[in-house]
């Protein structure tokens, strides 16, 4: 009968109330989540959304920082205030909601408008990992930028305006070893073998086997072998490079499939597959020039005794491809699945799995000589971290981001980028515009355009000409189409639920990302609009 | 609940719904059509349905009470788990076990005053075109194909045509549709009988991962085979616990994990773990809170926009992915000219055979495979003198028992023939379908 349960980690009540997640960033990415304090600046309906996203999925703490008290408009845009706490603490009543959600989760709040927190505790942020802010006034937000640059805090800048959102990364480096690409072509090898897979492929005759045996060879030996038989067919040492060679080589395999007594090709669904591989398997192997940008960076050429973990093995691996691997970065040493009887299927697989080893081992001894000669410890980098790598080293990512501050400064603004995706009519670029003249709005009037409904025709103008002083400054024509503005004025600074709710995943799955150093986060800044059709709804732009 | 906490009236809560009002009662050049009723419209009038409390639907509430409706009604034959407790906010742990549907009812009442949610812990399928009828607007946060296509089959007939054959515009109940899996999903917006509908996309749904049975039972290669094994063929083997696999048992569970482990290193395959082998058995599907919220939010914004026309709707596909930055694309999916589901009401469905000498086996399996019926059980009944006759039907025992035979007589033996006519009733649809089955020479290879 069912004999004691096993000890395993993954039967706690824990994994299973995050089972469904964890399939997504593993254990080691939940640890990361759960050690991460991150602080929320405005429990906004946008605010809390966040929130809500990273508190059920387990963040460590949290801390708020808002000075409102919660008015009858806060609640038709948050859930996370009830009927009974008008008047009271925005900060403290969302907190109190949001802790109910997850009881492994810790919240605490600043009752405290963030300009005069941030004018009389300059190092208050210094405790978080990452800060996230939601519809913050242009100059509290330059403020904060600048602060939490020169401490090296990401911070996440959001916004909900109508049916528009923005979300502003503001990051100095990020760098990301496991991104788990969506689509990726395996890597095998077959242009570079190593001595014991060609010993292996060798060993196999495919003319003397049974024809049950036959079916069940790996396609990678038949691909291999038929290539072979090709390449010297064709006098050359490449791989097939157009239709016409791949083509050719299928045929080639085509032939090699056994006939019954009436010359009917039997059906070899090994065979079928090693046609099929030749479209992604016989790709040459090379060092991704992404990945080569990584390898010849500055940060890897040359290591200081505070460069980080990713660094050192970065240059570990790139001393490896300039020596061992001969152009090669370390085997992944994964192997797809393919019709094989079992014992073949395994000792191919092992065979990867083998050489992956080998090459990560040297990869190690060069990371902990390279920590030695930096004066750190040997285990600021253990074998599995760069086992890890290794597998991962051809998607390696490292992200490099600016200080939001930056754009509201003539000098270093991004008025190019702006002034030629206007003129090339980009379908969103031009909310960012809309965005920053609200801004300049709000500071010269204090209000939000069309914010008072016997305003919004007057403030139409007002925004116009805020926004005229924008593109004089970027030095780019005046907006043509006054569209744009209207319906800015319509919003009237109005906050939408739904669009909050959205965004609030979107910002959310960005402050995780950034936290458990897993997937791509968005690369700086991201436009959203939800009133009308067009293709791409979502704008990602580098600013 | 305390007598305040239902008032809700204009004079205490004028300024709640503010930001609402703007974009609803003020023109612009992208807002379809500006008025001072369609608030009151969805405060007073307005009825959407929405299918599924679990992660969609527990932000599909929150969303559309604080969008402005007030009579929501919320389906769900599920109750609470504790792995439901990572995304679906509107639950605690002291709710594991109770109905998703009541839980999330009763708390979206408590916390937004005026909002009158309505539960119905049942299947949709407990219900009848009565019952949707009543909607204004459907909106599904589903994760089963079968459901869909259900209340997708259910919303086409409740169409009325005009006299040229054109759909009688106020039989038309929109349904906007959200799916995820993981960090990616998908949001559409269905006009039955106008745009596409389920049925005519079938194809955008990922097929099911299958493993061939020889490869499970003499060349496993992969844990996820080893897994599989058990399953299928150890499990009926051994009987360990006297009746079926049920996921949720830990017992269970366990035992597929030795088991699978045991063949495992029987033939030198590493990688099978406990949360494998759940996954395999459960056919687990990963699931975020951020996600959901995305998906939701994108489906709540086109009800709302469809209830208002404060803005022009998404037309008609929306698939969102953030694995890498955030991405989103949007386009028209097409309309099936022959569609099975949506197509011309009168169109003679045709199901293609090689020969009447096929088991009655046979063409079920037929009707599951193909690929605009992927029927899951479907049920046959034929006219034969007159008088209707159950070939087949899976559904109800007694039936199954007096019709079980049948599965192993040809179609010729069951006195059907060509252009004979099988009435198939489905899971994937309310309404029986009326298909000719046509005898197709077999082509030359």
């Amino acid at each position: 009968m069912a004999s004691p349960a096993p000890k395993s980690p993954e039967l706690s009540e824990k994994s299973k109330k995050y089972d469904r997640q964890l399939r997504l960033w593993g254990d080691h990415g939940q640890a990361a989540l759960e050690s991460a304090r991150i602080c929320l600046i405005n429990a906004t309906g946008l605010g809390t959304e966040i929130l809500k996203s990273l508190v059920l999925p387990g963040v460590g703490s949290f801390t708020i920082i808002d000075g409102e008290k919660i008015s009858e408009q806060d609640l038709g845009t948050n859930f996370f205030l009830d009927v009974d706490s008008i008047g009271k603490s925005r900060a403290e009543v969302a907190t109190q909601l949001l802790l109910e959600l997850n009881p492994d989760c810790q919240g605490d709040f600043v009752d405290e408008n963030p300009q005069v927190l941030m004018a009389n505790d300059p190092n208050f942020f210094q405790s978080f990992h990452m800060v996230i802010s939601t519809n913050l006034p242009e100059t509290t937000l330059i403020e904060l930028s600048k602060t939490l640059w020169s401490l090296n805090i990401p911070l996440l800048a959001c916004r909900s305006y109508g049916f528009i959102g923005s979300i502003r990364l503001q990051i100095s480096e990020h760098t990301i070893i496991e991104s788990h690409p969506d689509n990726t072509n395996p890597d095998l090898r077959l242009d570079k073998p190593w001595p014991s897979l060609i010993q292996y492929v060798d060993s196999i005759d495919l003319d003397s086997l049974e024809v049950k045996d036959h079916m069940h060879i790996p396609y990678l030996v038949i691909l291999y072998k038929y290539l072979k038989l090709w390449q010297s067919q064709n006098n050359t040492q490449d791989l097939p490079k157009n239709y016409k060679e791949k083509q050719n080589l299928r045929e080639l395999i085509r032939s090699g499939i056994r006939k019954d007594e009436n010359g009917i090709p039997l059906s070899e669904e090994n065979f079928e597959e090693a046609m099929k591989a030749v479209n992604f398997a016989l790709i040459p192997t090379t060092v991704p020039s992404s990945v080569a940008s990584i390898l010849n960076d500055n940060a890897c050429v040359n290591l200081t005794s505070k460069s980080e973990p990713f660094w050192i093995l970065a240059k570990a691996v790139k001393d490896f491809v300039d020596n061992e691997g001969n152009g090669n970065l370390p085997l992944r040493g994964s192997l797809p699945d393919m019709t094989a009887d079992t014992t073949r299927y395994i000792a191919l697989q092992q065979l990867y799995r083998d050489q992956a080893g080998r090459d990560a081992d040297v990869i190690y001894r060069r990371a902990q000589q390279l920590l030695h000669q930096l004066g750190q410890p040997s285990s600021a980098i253990t074998e599995a971290q760069v086992k890890l790598f290794c597998r991962n080293a051809s998607f390696i990512h490292v992200i490099r981001g600016t200080c939001i501050a930056d754009e509201y400064d003539p000098r270093t603004s991004n008025a190019r980028q702006i002034s030629e995706a206007l003129e090339n009519g980009d379908g969103l670029l031009i909310y960012h515009v809309m965005l920053r003249g609200v801004d300049k709005f709000y500071t010269e009037h204090n209000t939000y355009p069309g914010e008072y409904d016997d305003q919004v025709e007057p403030d139409i103008v007002k925004l116009k000409s805020c926004i005229s002083k924008l593109t004089a400054e970027w030095g780019c024509g005046v907006l043509s189409k006054d569209d744009y503005l209207h319906e800015i004025c319509r919003y009237g600074g109005g906050e939408l639920h739904a669009v909050s709710s959205f965004l609030g995943g979107c910002a959310a799955q960005e402050v995780i990302k950034i936290l458990t150093r897993q997937y791509t986060p968005l690369h700086t800044y991201c436009l959203y609009m939800m009133y009308s059709l067009l293709i791409s709804n979502t704008g990602v732009y580098a600013l | 609940m305390s007598e305040q906490k239902n008032g809700s009236s204009p004079g205490n809560m004028a300024r709640k719904w503010n930001h609402l009002r703007k974009v609803l009662e003020r023109p612009g050049p992208f807002c379809t059509s500006p008025s001072s009723e369609a608030l009151s419209f969805l405060q007073t009038s307005c009825k959407v349905l929405i299918i599924g409390a679990g992660g969609l639907g527990c932000e599909l509430l929150k969303d559309i009470a604080l969008m402005g409706f007030n009579e929501i009604h919320v389906i769900d034959m599920d109750t609470i788990d504790l792995s439901n407790l990572n995304r679906q906010f509107l639950f605690r742990q002291k709710d594991i076990g109770s109905s998703k549907a009541e839980v999330a009812a009763k708390f979206i009442n408590s916390r937004i005053p005026g909002v009158k949610v309505i539960p119905h812990f049942c299947k949709i399928q407990d219900y009848d075109s009565d019952f949707y009828q009543q909607f204004h607007i459907i909106v599904c946060g589903l994760d089963s194909i079968v459901a869909r296509r259900w209340i997708n089959g259910m919303l086409l007939s409740l169409l009325q045509y005009e006299e040229d054959g054109q759909v009688d515009q106020s039989t038309i109940i929109p349904m906007v549709d959200g799916g995820t899996e993981g960090f990616k999903g998908n949001a559409r917006v269905i006009l039955p009988g106008m745009t596409a509908c389920i049925d005519c996309t079938l194809d955008l749904f990922p097929p099911q991962v299958t493993y061939p049975l020889c490869t499970i039972a003499s060349t496993p290669r992969l844990p996820e085979h080893c897994i599989e094994y058990v399953k299928v063929i150890q499990w009926s083997k051994e009987n360990p616990f006297d009746c079926p696999i049920d996921g949720d048992d830990p017992n269970h569970i366990n035992w597929i994990y030795e088991k699978a482990s045991e063949r495992a290193s029987q033939f030198n395959i590493v990688g099978v773990t406990y949360r494998l082998v759940q996954g395999v058995i459960k056919n687990i599907i990963p699931a975020v809170a951020s996600t959901n919220a995305v998906i939701a939010a994108t489906c709540a914004t086109e009800v709302f926009k469809l209830a208002t026309g404060c803005a022009t709707s998404l037309n008609n596909y929306m698939v969102f992915n953030d694995v890498a930055g955030i991405y989103t694309y949007t386009y028209e999916a097409e309309r099936k000219s022959n569609c099975l589901a949506c197509g011309p009401a009168n169109q003679p469905k045709y199901l293609d055979i090689e020969s009447l000498d096929m088991k009655l086996s046979e063409l079920i399996e037929l009707l599951c495979q193909h690929p605009s019926y992927q029927m899951k059980s479907p049920g046959l009944t034929t006219m034969q003198d007159g008088r209707n006759r159950t070939l087949y039907m899976s559904t109800v025992r007694s039936i199954e028992e007096a019709t079980r035979e049948n599965l192993k007589r040809s179609l010729v033996e069951l006195g059907l023939r060509d252009e004979g006519i099988v009435n198939v009733a489905d899971s994937t649809t309310p309404n029986t379908l009326e298909i000719t089955l046509r005898v197709t020479a077999k082509m030359a290879e």
